[in-house]
């Protein structure tokens, strides 16, 4: 264990100063299986929907078929009496008038809203004793609609006859530019010009255990489960549309079945579930079906870039200018993002304009790097493009424009950047120097290798609060609010508390994702979650080994500076020093737990922590069929500390899969005739299986030893390790064909008509 | 993408086909279509889709004797009657694999499998591999490999790989990745996922199961 200084109590409670970076850790850092593990592979870990409560009853919801549509009448009566029905629910039922959706002047729309602005929006709900029951009856339900003119094609919705969405239009805001230096300066004095505009596809989060919630009433107070990326997030919006008070609400979210950045925000269905619950007084579960997943549980939207960009002959970036637009859905959020394009790489002359659409289609949600994989597929294109103009290896150019400050953040540096040594170790690590300099193979066989870099621009909420408690026996619960979303949570923050307090981690009990229960920690979203609640989690392990020490140092009488813990005990300086268990301090005995509360602190001030990647990949493209198979990929992470190797790689490849089924499967399709997605559902969308991952996957951790991002040295990985991961797949299929996929996802019938175009031209 | 065949081909004990599986989902054309014009042929004998049924399952070598309704899945009975949530309902039409079980020691979409199907044949879910509160080899590789990260595809994808490994003791990469790809992962856990397969395989050399 390495030592740790003490700076003497400041005072106030929990108010010790900050501790000394780590040096080499024991536990963190170690392959340790998740201390979860044993529930998840048993079958034992119970998930929201496998929630059983007694008299639970189950919602089913009515949704509008049509992409824009106004109920003009609800015909419930057949509902109500159908077999095991216990109740139906309207926007005319009492108390289910509720403002959703917020606009600049005001709620833009209802829990039932008769003004549907796209398919699947929420008509009624009905609660029966079985779900079958429940879905019986709400399509029973008979339901008027007027239809309506729509668009769901945002290269049309700016037209001035498009339907609108709302009636302002369907232009969200204004376009937004935002402008470094000069751009036509930086142009004209470039070597090299590239101009390209690409497309990106809808993607969809579709995590594997859908959306649910059950909700349960006891007097005026309610307690929610929710398969939830955040449960205080839940608990705010919930209160807020019951009017509730937030001590009344209490949210629980403990095993949940992923959700990329689609459980993140209330779902109207948690708010449906407690409404009947409440009305019927028995506990109600509402889980969306999988089909209802892919209408209105959020998606990625599609992007439309037009990116310019001028280099010098040694590949120094002169001017980027680019135009990004894509389609919020009917309701306002955030479709693009152009922070790679102002901050990845230095560069003195920068133009960009964001444009957010309106679209009769289902909104937007947060989905793992919202714009940043999107903007990535242009960005990083194009820089390969300027390489192959200027005769330059694409990891050289590309190293011609490392940054170490923020550009977009008033050149504010960074406590670390690792992506210099992302491209260079990792092109070392994927043989990319020999790889490029292979044969394409003859025949209708092409293999080619790509890299893209990236970069993630959140560094995190920074307030959180940890408890460790330490009993008298020797065990440990520790206590966070934090969601385990599959990344691993749980386990790394056990392995914090097992590196600072000595301790086993299977001798430590993880109490988390509970309002009631455990202590704020923002929501599992943005890459923030080991980073900002590792430091909450270190300062009370660290508060808990103060008291240990206290204690033994009364016991043995010894200087508190003479001794330090390890093994579950306390263990006196020097050799042979005299060794005593936790359940052997007196103190500890008659007090019976010692508490450690600890805070996130401040984030640095003046300087940016965030993580950085490059990744490598190597694809064989079939040009009879235009099928693309990815045979291997390389993935330099700088992602700060590696809390757990296992967790680490883990939670690498699940990135880059994401980005392959971004770069060549996955693409949601809405019917132009109707409006309607015709692929809800896993059999036509197309989520990459085991056998279009590649089969040699290789991560390699950057650590840059950060001193400065926070106290555990860690940055976030989630989000950077999915960044890249599509765009080096494309410069990967450009240099095995000599195409560039403009457009993605890039499926066998794009690749084959941009071969057949290229043979065409010859 | 391979996906498992659709497992339709079962014949039912009891008269139901998956047509009035189908129809009784409310998939009422679909299944008016399929049956032929009027007059032609006899319409096959249809049960009544919620008028309840005797079953006996053989689960995880317990026998339970069950009123279901016709059109209930293998899945629903597991998990709203038998209380066996460890199988998972990931789409309820055949195209995730969470819901995998094995039926006869093969692994079968419980979500495509009707309860009254599952009679007189032997059905081993996730639970089924546990001794006790000891981990299966499977259960244990996929835990060391950290072989899941959200883990709800998990239950489904331990008996895939069972199944695959009872079928062929020693699968090269390329059979591990054939024999598991009917089960998504949507975490992509694939990477971790071959490599537990192959610890399971070396560990049930051993004399596991």
């Amino acid at each position: 264990m390495s030592p740790v200084c003490f700076a003497p109590d400041s005072g106030g409670g929990g108010g010790a100063s900050t501790p000394a970076p780590w040096g080499e850790t024991k536990v963190v850092g170690a392959r340790l299986p998740r201390v979860d593990a044993y529930e998840r592979v048993s079958g034992s870990a119970v998930y929201t929907l496998d929630l059983q409560l007694p008299g639970m009853l189950h919602a089913a919801i009515v949704r509008c078929p049509h992409a824009h549509a106004r109920v003009k009448r609800i015909d419930t009566a057949k509902a109500e009496t159908m077999p095991g029905v216990r109740g139906v629910l309207t926007g005319e039922s009492p108390g289910a008038a509720i403002p959703w959706y917020q606009g600049r002047e005001g709620p833009l729309s209802l829990l039932f809203d008769p003004h549907c602005r796209h398919e699947g929006e929420e008509v009624a709900a009905v609660a029966a004793d079985t779900a079958l029951q429940a879905h019986d009856a709400a399509r029973a339900v008979v339901v008027e609609y007027e239809e309506l003119p729509f668009v769901v094609d945002p290269d049309k919705a700016l037209a001035p006859d498009a339907p609108k969405v709302h009636d302002w239009g369907n232009l969200l805001g204004q376009p937004r530019v935002t402008t470094r230096g000069d751009v036509a300066a930086g142009f004209a004095a470039a070597d090299a010009v590239v101009e390209m505009t690409f497309r990106t596809p809808v993607q969809m989060h579709t995590p594997m255990e859908v959306h649910v919630s059950v909700a349960q009433w006891d007097g005026d107070r309610l307690t929610v489960w929710d398969s939830t990326q955040g449960v205080y997030a839940i608990r705010e919006a919930l209160a807020g549309a019951l009017k509730l008070p937030l001590a009344s609400v209490r949210v629980v979210g403990h095993y949940m079945g992923g959700g990329f950045g689609s459980k993140l925000e209330l779902g109207k269905y948690t708010v449906i579930a407690a409404l009947l619950a409440r009305r019927l007084g028995r506990p109600v579960k509402a889980a969306l079906t999988r089909e209802e997943t892919f209408l209105v549980a959020g998606n990625r939207p599609s992007n439309v870039i037009t990116l310019k960009a001028g280099a010098k002959r040694d590949g120094a970036l002169t001017a980027l200018e680019a135009r990004l637009s894509g389609p919020v859905g009917a309701y306002p959020t955030s479709a693009v993002s152009a922070y790679q394009i102002g901050d990845l790489y230095t560069c003195p002359n920068v133009k960009f304009e964001t444009t957010n659409i309106l679209i009769h289609a289902g909104k937007a949600r947060p989905f793992r790097a919202p714009g940043f994989p999107s903007c990535n597929w242009a960005l990083e294109q194009v820089v390969d493009t300027l390489a192959e103009k200027l005769g330059l290896d694409p990891v050289e150019l590309r190293l011609k424009n490392i940054p170490t400050v923020s550009q977009l953040n008033d050149n504010a540096p960074y406590t670390s950047t690792g992506l210099a040594r992302c491209l260079t170790e990792g092109a070392v690590a994927f043989g990319w120097t020999e790889a490029r300099r292979r044969p394409k193979t003859a025949g209708h066989l092409r293999r080619g290798v790509g890299v893209a870099a990236g970069m993630w621009g959140y560094g995190g909420d920074p307030n959180a609060t940890a408890i460790v408690t330490l009993y008298a026996d020797g065990s440990v619960n520790l206590n966070t609010g934090a969601s385990d979303l599959g990344t691993g949570t749980k386990t790394v923050l056990a392995m914090v508390v097992a590196e600072e307090l000595g301790v086993a981690p299977d001798r430590i009990q993880v109490e988390h994702a509970d309002t009631a229960t455990t202590k704020f920690a923002p929501s599992s979203g943005g890459s923030q979650t080991v980073l900002v609640n590792s430091p909450a989690v270190r300062a009370a392990a660290i508060e808990v080994k103060r008291q240990v020490l206290e204690i033994a140092a009364r016991q043995l009488d010894k200087p508190v500076g003479d001794l330090a813990v390890a093994d579950g005990a306390v263990v006196v300086a020097g050799a042979g020093g005299k060794r005593v268990p936790f359940s052997e301090l007196k103190g500890l005995g008659e007090r019976r737990m010692l508490v450690g509360v600890g805070m996130r602190h401040p984030h640095p001030e003046g300087k940016l922590a965030l993580p950085f990647a490059a990744q490598f990949a190597e694809v064989e493209v079939d040009t009879r069929s235009g099928a693309v198979r990815v045979l291997r990929v390389l993935a330099a992470q700088d992602s700060g500390r590696v809390m757990n190797r296992l967790t680490f790689n883990n939670q690498v490849f699940g990135g880059v899969v994401q980005g392959l089924g971004f770069a060549l499967t996955e693409e949601r399709v809405l019917d132009r005739a109707t409006g309607k997605m015709v692929n809800a559902n896993w059999h036509d969308y197309k989520v990459p299986t085991m056998l279009d991952s590649p089969a040699e996957a290789e991560c390699l951790p950057i650590d840059p030893h950060d001193t400065e991002c926070n106290t555990v040295g860690a940055k976030g990985l989630g989000e950077p390790a999915h960044i890249p991961a599509a765009t080096a797949i494309a410069n990967a299929i450009h240099d095995a064909v000599g195409v560039r996929p403009l457009e993605a996802p890039v499926t066998p019938a794009r690749l084959v008509a941009l071969l057949a175009a290229q043979e065409r031209k010859g | 993408m391979a996906r498992k065949p659709r497992d339709n081909e079962h014949t039912c004990p009891h008269g139901v086909s998956r047509r009035g599986f189908l129809g009784s989902l409310g998939a009422g054309a679909v299944a008016a279509a399929t049956l032929g014009r009027p007059g032609e042929t006899a319409p096959p004998e249809v049960a009544d889709a919620v008028e309840p049924s005797k079953v006996t399952l053989l689960v995880n070598g317990r026998r339970h004797r069950l009123l279901v309704e016709p059109r209930w899945t293998l899945l629903h009975v597991l998990r709203e009657r038998l209380g066996l949530t460890g199988s998972k309902p990931g789409c309820e039409r055949g195209e995730c694999g969470a819901c995998t079980v094995l039926i006869d020691g093969v692994p079968r979409y419980a979500c495509l499998t009707l309860a009254l199907e599952a009679e007189g044949h032997e059905v081993t879910t996730i639970e089924g591999l546990m001794r006790g509160e000891e981990l299966g080899p499977t259960q244990q590789a996929f835990a060391a490999e950290d072989a899941f990260q959200c883990g709800y595809c998990t239950p489904g994808q331990i008996m895939a790989a069972e199944g695959l490994l009872r079928a062929k003791p020693a699968p090269t990469v390329a059979e591990i990745r054939l024999g598991m790809s009917g089960n998504l992962c949507r975490c992509g856990a694939y990477p971790h996922i071959v490599k537990a397969v192959r610890r399971a395989a070396e560990a049930r050399k051993g004399g596991g199961r």
